[in-house]
């Protein structure tokens, strides 16, 4: 399912440090390379990379704006968070299932 | 922008009235540890039985962290819960997400819980106003997101 593969992709692409800094910045403000790798320990080729991931994870997105290439967020990595909050959901409903199996096998009163 | 709400159902022993009331009147109980917004673990986690009453979890020294407001009370059918964390994982009264349980017989015997999360696209709408300050960011939903990815 599409929204599964997103959040997926997503996830994973946020699972690197360096790739989450350059994502957060992005979030801070819309940005072109050259101001996303100010101040990173990493090479300018190597935030191209990272940028590369995140636009494929559909975390951000790029406009030119002359010969520069601005990059910002993607809407659909709201999409992300909805597959993360599905999942914190299923786990949630998960123990609520046991919790109140459990009560219901022991027939505690309340 | 419109995302797809959240649905999921589950299928508990219990009949309707008594899930009811173990998931509202118990969630501290079931939640998973850890899995919460304090500084510190819940010991409690309080869904005030009436419509506007508050939605909050308190750990062990009283401290109080809001997690939203309850749209409708209707046991032992309907749950209406406003869930107004921001991503940030903060109560933010200015936005409103909607988890609605509905707790309906089984066939069979015990209960069919079923959760609707809608109104995601809020989450966006938040996101793109952070998005306007320049130290914006999504720290703490990002390091959740780490360590998701991370497991």
């Amino acid at each position: 399912m599409a929204y599964g593969e997103t959040a997926l992709a997503s996830l994973a692409a946020l699972g690197d440090p360096t790739r989450r800094r350059i994502f957060e910045r992005i979030a801070a403000r819309p940005a072109p390379v050259g101001e996303l790798a100010r101040g990173l320990p990493v090479s300018r080729p190597a935030v191209s990379q990272h940028l590369r991931v995140l636009k494929q994870a559909g975390l951000v997105n790029e406009t030119s704006q002359g010969t520069r290439r601005i990059y910002r967020i993607d809407p659909r990595g709201i999409a992300a968070i909805r597959g993360w909050l599905d999942g914190q959901w299923a786990s949630a409903l998960a123990a609520f299932k046991d919790f109140a199996d459990q009560e219901t096998d022991q027939g505690k009163p309340e | 922008m419109s995302i797809m709400p959240i649905v999921r159902t589950i299928r508990v022993k219990a009949a309707p009235n008594r899930a009811f009331e173990l998931f509202a009147s118990r969630m501290g109980a079931w939640w998973p540890k850890g899995k919460t917004v304090g500084q510190k673990p819940h010991v409690e986690i309080v869904v005030e039985p009436r419509a506007e009453g508050r939605w909050f979890e308190r750990d062990a020294d009283g401290n109080e962290t809001r997690w939203g407001t309850v749209l409708a009370w209707e046991p032992p059918s309907r749950l209406l819960l406003g869930w107004q964390l921001n991503t940030h994982w903060r109560y933010d009264p200015d936005l409103m997400t909607e988890v609605e349980l509905s707790f309906a017989p089984a066939e069979g015997g015990g209960t069919l819980v079923t959760l609707e999360h809608r109104n995601l696209e809020r989450f966006g709408t938040d996101a793109a106003e952070r998005r306007k300050s320049l130290d914006g960011g999504w720290p703490t939903m990002l390091e959740a997101f780490a360590r998701h990815a991370d497991a």
